[in-house]
């Protein structure tokens, strides 16, 4: 059985900056991908997508952009492409094509079983993601036949629907974008909105990615937030990485999308939201006056503030079976699949415990997830920082191991 | 947020429902809840509905006292106006539910309140009850509650009370989602 110091499961950006600090602290590690390097960015995203963030924020440990649109926003295959580069230049030991089965704990290290072979190690990094799989509401199964259902991870384009009404239940990044996408198809879009981020693409002349990083909104800590909990369930933030262009719920109404409250039943086939739609867009407006009160806090004078987010009257049933919609976009967020690893770190509501990254299981580490340990974890930038921190502590285990077995052959 | 020298106090004992909070993770059995009435027909459209037990925190538990609500029509419906109509009971519940989170939220904000008052309405239409037109609906086809707060806050910081008293209010989310109802005949 092969043995390494570390194994890496998964070669995105996550797992790539994982790979780049332990190679500098010198640590023997793999890195084990499924498929090929930024997997899920060739084969999960759609056609039109590009990065929130703008480019000059494409950081990751060793590597910036240098290209020459700092201001612009990467596509889904520059996204892979920067990726391959960041392995290459890396020298990341990637073993591509290994799909990992099983992780246990044996004799105070791990034994992860992949379809290639077999792995032993002390330590061991979940670098999956956290959106690897679609999270679907249960619901979902109540939709008549003849309906087409889509989630953001399998839709492509505008052309691979059938013709007709669209509902896209979900407004955070996802859902605003294809309803966006999908009525300048000509397609009737209705778009059911629950709890949601507004966000301005710009602020005071500036991209509003820029304000949150200056004002050190997205450096947050996980240990200085009241509310953990909360604060990693926010949903991801109204934006399309498009120069200038908000996408908010005002830009998608006057343009013409219907907005209707969170889909909150199907009942013989007919869809229910939720009466909370005023309510949504009023908690949604107070926290973007919040922010923007932060930023000119941090910033000094008062910028510009946005109009309130006009709720009309929103029909709270719609007929699945009467042919207005013909395809369902569940644009309702995803969640990790670590259903392969066989050490205990699921509390009774199937979320994974950790503190920062850190599992109570010792030598057991994980990245990628919302606010792991600062409000950018989920941004490609927040990966340089979770990935030194981890790797620390990572090293200081493996010193506490190394004197241990000096302590026991003394 | 205002300051104020003297603590923040709108008699809510926030620290006793954090610690309720905090506690669910180790006991989460002590989060179900059942609430209860009975109700009697007395005569005509008039009916009285007790309150008295209930079961939470993993046991059963009891009010102080037996409440009892008549409940009726008013004489415009040829009635005999011996308690409130059942959709007005329904106004009431939200205007009270709504209202102790404002207070709630607010002592969890330090925001002292001086007085919070709403006035409820909820349009209805007829057709539906008197199955005069199958295209409308038995129940409110829309409820407006209008608050007005005189509280050390800014006027943001009212309207984020209120939004957060709506998001976390179990009324409102009764109002506003589908929720199963069986009703057995024994």
């Amino acid at each position: 059985m092969p043995g390494t110091t570390t194994v890496i499961v998964g070669a995105g950006h996550c797992g790539l900056a994982m790979s780049h600090c332990l190679a500098a602290r010198s640590i023997d590690h793999v890195v084990l991908e499924r498929a090929q390097v930024a997997n899920s960015w060739r084969t999960q995203r759609w056609d039109s997508l590009r990065l929130l963030t703008p480019n000059w924020m494409t950081r990751l440990p060793g590597y910036a952009y240098r290209g020459d649109d700092p201001d612009g926003y990467l596509s889904a295959r520059q996204v892979t492409a920067m990726l391959e580069d960041y392995a290459e230049a890396s020298a990341a030991p990637v073993l591509t094509g290994t799909t990992v089965t099983s992780v246990r704990a044996a004799g105070g290290g791990y034994v992860v079983r992949t379809d290639q072979g077999t792995w032993r190690a002390p330590t061991v990094v979940l670098a999956c993601g956290a959106a690897t799989v679609p999270a679907v509401p249960a619901l979902a199964w109540l939709v008549p036949d003849g309906i087409t259902s889509v989630t953001p991870a399998g839709y492509r384009n505008p052309g691979e629907l059938p013709p007709g009404g669209v509902l896209v239940i979900g407004a955070s990044a996802s859902g605003i974008q294809l309803a966006d996408e999908l009525h300048r198809s000509g397609r009737p879009v209705t778009l059911a909105v629950g709890e949601h981020v507004r966000m301005p693409r710009t602020y005071r002349g500036r991209d509003i990615l820029w304000w949150l990083d200056a004002a050190g909104v997205l450096d947050q800590r996980y240990d200085e937030v009241d509310d953990l909990v909360r604060a990693r369930n926010v949903p991801s933030m109204q934006l399309v990485g498009s120069p200038g262009r908000t996408v908010d719920l005002n830009a998608l109404s006057s343009a013409g999308v219907r907005l209707v409250g969170r889909l909150a039943g199907i009942a013989d086939g007919v869809a229910q939201f939720s009466g909370s739609l005023p309510n949504v867009c009023a908690l949604a407006d107070l926290k973007l006056g919040r922010l923007l009160d932060t930023i000119d806090a941090w910033a000094g004078a008062a910028g510009e503030r946005f109009a309130p987010t006009v709720v009309s009257a929103a029909p709270l049933s719609l007929d699945l079976r009467s042919g207005e919609i013909a395809t369902i976009v569940w644009a309702t967020g995803y969640r990790p699949d670590l259903s392969w690893l066989e050490v205990p770190v699921l509390d009774r509501r199937g979320r994974i415990v950790h503190d920062g990254g850190v599992m109570a299981c010792p030598g057991l580490y994980l990245i990628g997830m919302p606010f792991l340990r600062r409000r950018k974890s989920s941004l490609i930038d927040g990966a340089a920082g979770d990935a030194a921190e981890l790797t620390s502590h990572l090293a200081g285990h493996l010193d506490a191991l190394a004197g241990r077995r000096e302590r026991s052959a003394s | 947020m205002t300051t104020t020298e003297t603590p923040v106090d709108n008699g809510v004992n926030v620290e006793a429902l954090l610690g309720v909070r905090n506690a669910l993770p180790d006991t989460p059995e002590i989060a179900k809840f059942q609430w209860r009435s009975t109700v009697a027909w007395v005569n005509g459209t008039h009916s009285r509905s007790d309150v008295e037990t209930f079961y939470g925190f993993g046991d059963e538990q009891q009010h102080h006292t037996r409440f009892s609500y008549d409940i009726d029509h008013p004489l415009q419906f040829a009635a005999q106006d011996k308690g409130v109509t059942p959709v007005e009971v329904v106004l009431v519940a939200l205007g009270g539910c709504l209202t102790a989170g404002v207070a709630a939220v607010a002592q969890q904000r330090s925001i002292q309140l001086r007085s919070v008052r709403a006035t409820l309405a909820a349009e209805m239409d007829l057709h539906g009850i008197l199955g005069a037109d199958p295209d409308v609906r038995n129940g409110f086809s829309g409820v407006t509650v209008s608050y007005q707060i005189d509280a050390d806050a800014t006027a943001e910081e009212i309207r984020a009370l209120v939004a957060q008293s709506q998001k976390r209010s179990a009324v409102y989310d009764i109002i506003t989602n589908p929720t199963s109802v069986t009703v057995e005949v024994g």
